[in-house]
């Protein structure tokens, strides 16, 4: 079990805001960083691993509780900061 | 620096909105060797996932950001921006006027062209070679009524400021030459002389790249396309007396049955449970109707009784939607935004007594 260094409450935000969130949180991390994303909208799971294949960064672990969905990622090489 | 030997590696940012045109747009480009990043953005509007989120009935679709998808598909990274702020701006006040419905189509691809050009420009400014040099779109003429016609094309490149430095691969060959054909970065004889409404040669290209899923969305991927959508809209506005909205105005425009009986208040009514639980998150903002002494729908009351009479002609058209439409009497809890609630047991009201004027949409 890894322990997130960071967590990002996108409750209640609909597709793709809980991407968009996560993507410039993900901007002001560092390599290896971890993320857990918490969301209430379940497209975020597949959203978000979408998102981390694209631009490489890992999925670690993801799941339900209750009415909620979470995604633990590890930052990948390129946090994404455009410039 | 780059080796003067060594070709710079052009690179282009590519607006994908998910759909086909889009994606092929950037298929030409990668076949011409040029490395191509997405950008999408998010107006508030975009049709994308929203519903299949909020409706029970959608779950057992496949839900994807079709961007996201089409990214992976085509091996670019992609960057999704929020621009729903700045966006209203274009929406109430659009300089080229609306399409069809409230759908500021030019304006709107000037904004996001703009956006892209802004993206370029910093990128060049910072980065230098590893910059972008041109931005691409699917556009394609005579596509779409109000954006895609011959004589928007240049007004799209002036006005956006990306001038010669947009590329639209799929109808470039109906235009005149951009810098990067100018350039020699790609090869204009490989580009295409799309146009018109068609889709074939659209759907000749998919097939010759081996794309067989795709997203083909009737009038875009945006919301104010839509009819009754763009009604919806326009009720608010002139309830509120004021042209102008926020977020969750605008997500609310899409969930539920919009019936307004009197002009000052309107009632939006869940129609699933999807959209009860979505409604739910709302009843902080609004005040609330849900039936008690049955299962039935949540209801949102935006905007203010005016008396008594019509908080029970509300209840009594809730309890109408309700398991309990045929009993005598049916018990509903009436909340206020702070929580404070109390009960109302009124007649459901016939069928004929929801009049169809009261449709919104």
């Amino acid at each position: 079990m890894t322990s997130p260094l960071h967590e990002l409450d996108v409750r209640r935000l609909l597709c793709p805001m809980p991407v968009i969130k996560t993507q410039n949180k993900v901007r002001t991390l560092a390599t290896g960083d971890t993320l857990k994303v918490v969301c209430t909208d379940p497209g975020a799971l597949s959203d978000i691993p979408a998102w981390c294949r694209i631009n490489g960064h890992e999925v670690l672990e993801m799941g339900e509780q209750g009415n909620e969905v979470f995604v633990v990622l590890r930052v990948g090489e390129d946090n994404g900061a455009l410039f | 620096m780059t080796e003067a030997s060594q070709p710079i590696k052009r690179r282009a940012i590519a607006l994908v909105s998910g759909g086909l045109d889009s994606m092929l747009a950037v298929k030409v480009m990668q076949e011409q060797g040029i490395e191509v990043e997405g950008v999408n953005f998010y107006t508030g509007f975009c049709v994308e996932g929203h519903t299949h989120a909020i409706r029970k009935k959608d779950k057992d679709k496949e839900k994807r950001n079709n961007a996201l998808w089409v990214a992976e598909q085509l091996g670019i990274k992609m960057h999704i921006i929020d621009i729903s702020e700045e966006y209203k701006d274009v929406v109430l006040n659009p300089k080229h006027g609306y399409g069809a419905n409230l759908n500021p189509c030019l304006d709107c691809k000037i904004f996001m062209v703009n956006q892209a050009t802004l993206m370029i420009n910093k990128a060049r400014e910072l980065a230098g070679d590893r910059g972008f040099d041109f931005i691409v779109t699917g556009e394609v003429i005579g596509q779409r009524p109000k954006s895609q016609r011959k004589e928007t094309m240049p007004i799209i490149s002036q006005e956006s400021g990306a001038d010669d430095r947009l590329l639209r691969p799929l109808c470039a060959q109906n235009l005149p030459p951009t810098l990067p054909e100018r350039e020699g970065w790609v090869n204009r004889d490989e580009l295409h002389d799309f146009s018109g409404r068609n889709r074939k040669p659209q759907m000749a290209l998919a097939a010759k790249f081996g794309l067989d899923d795709f997203a083909q969305p009737a009038g875009g991927c945006c919301f104010l396309t839509d009819e009754s959508y763009s009604n919806k809209l326009a009720d608010l506005w002139k309830a509120r007396n004021e042209r102008r909205y926020e977020l969750d105005d605008i997500m609310l425009l899409k969930v539920g049955r919009h019936l307004r009986p009197q002009p000052h208040y309107k009632l939006i009514i869940s129609r699933e449970e999807g959209e009860n639980r979505f409604l739910e998150g709302y009843r902080y903002q609004f005040t609330s109707i849900t039936t008690v002494s049955c299962p039935g729908p949540l209801a949102l009351v935006d905007g203010q009784f005016g008396s008594d009479a019509e908080l029970e002609q509300a209840a009594a058209i809730v309890a109408r939607y309700s398991k309990g439409r045929v009993e005598e009497a049916v018990t509903l809890e009436v909340r206020s935004p702070d929580g404070v609630a109390r009960e109302i047991t009124v007649a459901p009201a016939q069928p004929d007594a929801v009049l169809p004027s009261w449709n919104v949409g």
